[in-house]
């Protein structure tokens, strides 16, 4: 028979002491602020290692995007249940091998459904374990909150990262080859009338000047994360 | 003569920090005075040419498939790989502690010069990148690995070292307000990669 209706939420819920509703005001921040006011990109400056190769064409920034919330996620969830019972000394080296356990999965599960993405993605999802954005947030909100709020930190932040992703690489496929997401958008008169595609856009230096001009764009608008030096 | 352009082409060409943007984040944190970035620039090195070797060894005698074939022909048709991540990423939290614990013990002045920069490199980028590279490009011996490890390490001390000084002199001019900081560094940082790629195509 089914089972009572009172024993379906985890126990680790029991522990918190206020309870709250699952979207409250607080938690629709976590999941909302990363997006603008505290973009782990252009504000926390995290995880920039790996953002910018991969933006020459929308697909793998996308498909980055999902690994990393997928990541993220998980291993928000994961450091924070273990939060209790990680030594603090070795919290580090704790830390580094629940992230690699889960990019290995998120690898493969990518050889086995996407070969062709991951072959095009080649080390950068290995260095998603070195994101600095993946370890910041383990430390800096994983280890001293709940698992749910943990969950939509994680989510944020990931979905704040992938949106500097996708918009770098908007700019970059639309400029660089005429495309978006792999389908010509420019149209062929506007080529026949001697409009070429900018080859600069898809070299590395343009992915930094791109976001170079994006920090602008957002600080001009949000003049409270302007830099004092 | 293969060292000599394996090594100016990882330092120049294929330059973590320009071709590949490998370790931007500790490259834009710790790069606001020269002398900090030449630390940090030299743990690198350090590391890089210590764990990309290792490595090495680890990928061509435990990981590859078919790599344990020296164990017996039992285990021959071991295909370990989908472990590298974890091996490399185990590898360089250990041997950073231990290159940190060796220097604090027999180079107290590097130790105090190199400070918390050493235990901040196992989250480097550039040194998970330097060993996945190495896997990807497979190259032919172990001596080979080493140079790569070495001239990556010189060339990310190269890039930090010139975008310190470049922040230094920065300070004193007068950007647009909304640039500031991030902004014109990530700016800076586009324009002499573009001067990098000038160093595309030679060869020794």
């Amino acid at each position: 028979m089914s089972q009572p209706k009172s024993n379906k939420k985890p126990a680790i819920f029991f522990v918190a002491k206020e309870r709250e509703p699952l979207f409250s005001k607080k938690n629709r921040g976590l999941l909302k602020d990363p997006l603008d006011d505290n973009n782990p990109i252009t504000v926390q400056v995290l995880g920039i290692c790996s953002a910018l190769a991969i933006t020459v064409q929308l697909k793998p920034a996308v498909v980055m995007t999902l690994s990393v919330i997928a990541v993220m996620a998980a291993s928000n969830v994961i450091v924070s249940i273990l939060r209790n019972a990680i030594p603090n000394r070795i919290r580090i080296i704790v830390q580094l091998v629940v992230v690699a356990s889960m990019v290995i999965l998120v690898d493969q599960v990518l050889r086995a459904f996407a070969y062709d993405v991951s072959k095009q993605l080649s080390i950068f999802i290995g260095l998603i374990i070195t994101n600095c954005i993946v370890m910041g947030r383990l430390e800096a909100f994983a280890l001293g909150n709940g698992v749910w709020k943990s969950f939509l930190d994680g989510v944020g932040n990931a979905a704040g990262y992938g949106f500097m992703l996708i918009l770098v690489a908007f700019f970059r496929e639309l400029l660089g080859s005429g495309k978006l997401y792999g389908y010509q958008v420019i149209p062929d008169a506007l080529y026949e009338m001697g409009y070429e595609n900018n080859g600069l856009m898809l070299l590395s230096p343009m992915a930094l000047i791109t976001l170079g001009l994006i920090i602008w764009i957002q600080r001009a608008r949000n003049r409270k994360l302007i830099e004092k030096n | 003569m293969d060292y000599i352009n394996l090594f100016v082409k990882s330092i120049f060409i294929e330059n973590m920090i320009f071709a590949y943007f490998l370790g931007m984040c500790s490259y834009l944190a710790v790069s606001k005075t020269v002398k900090t970035a030449v630390g940090l620039g030299f743990a690198v090195i350090f590391v890089l040419s210590i764990t990309v070797p290792i490595n090495y060894l680890l990928d061509n005698y435990l990981l590859k498939p078919g790599a344990m074939a020296w164990l017996g022909k039992d285990y021959a048709a071991l295909d370990l790989s989908f472990l590298s991540f974890i091996m490399f990423i185990a590898v360089i939290a250990s041997m950073v502690q231990l290159v940190e614990m060796i220097v604090e013990k027999f180079a107290p002045a590097l130790y105090g010069a190199l400070g918390i920069f050493l235990p901040l490199i196992a989250v480097n980028c550039a040194i998970l990148g330097g060993s996945l590279f190495m896997q990807q490009k497979s190259f032919a011996s172990i001596g080979e690995s080493a140079v790569y490890g070495f001239g990556s390490g010189i060339g990310w001390l190269l890039a930090i070292l010139a975008i310190a000084a470049i922040r230094e002199k920065i300070a004193y001019s007068n950007v647009p307000a909304p640039l500031r900081g991030l902004g014109i560094t990530f700016i800076i940082t586009g324009l002499m990669a573009i001067g990098f790629m000038s160093f595309m195509g030679i060869k020794l």
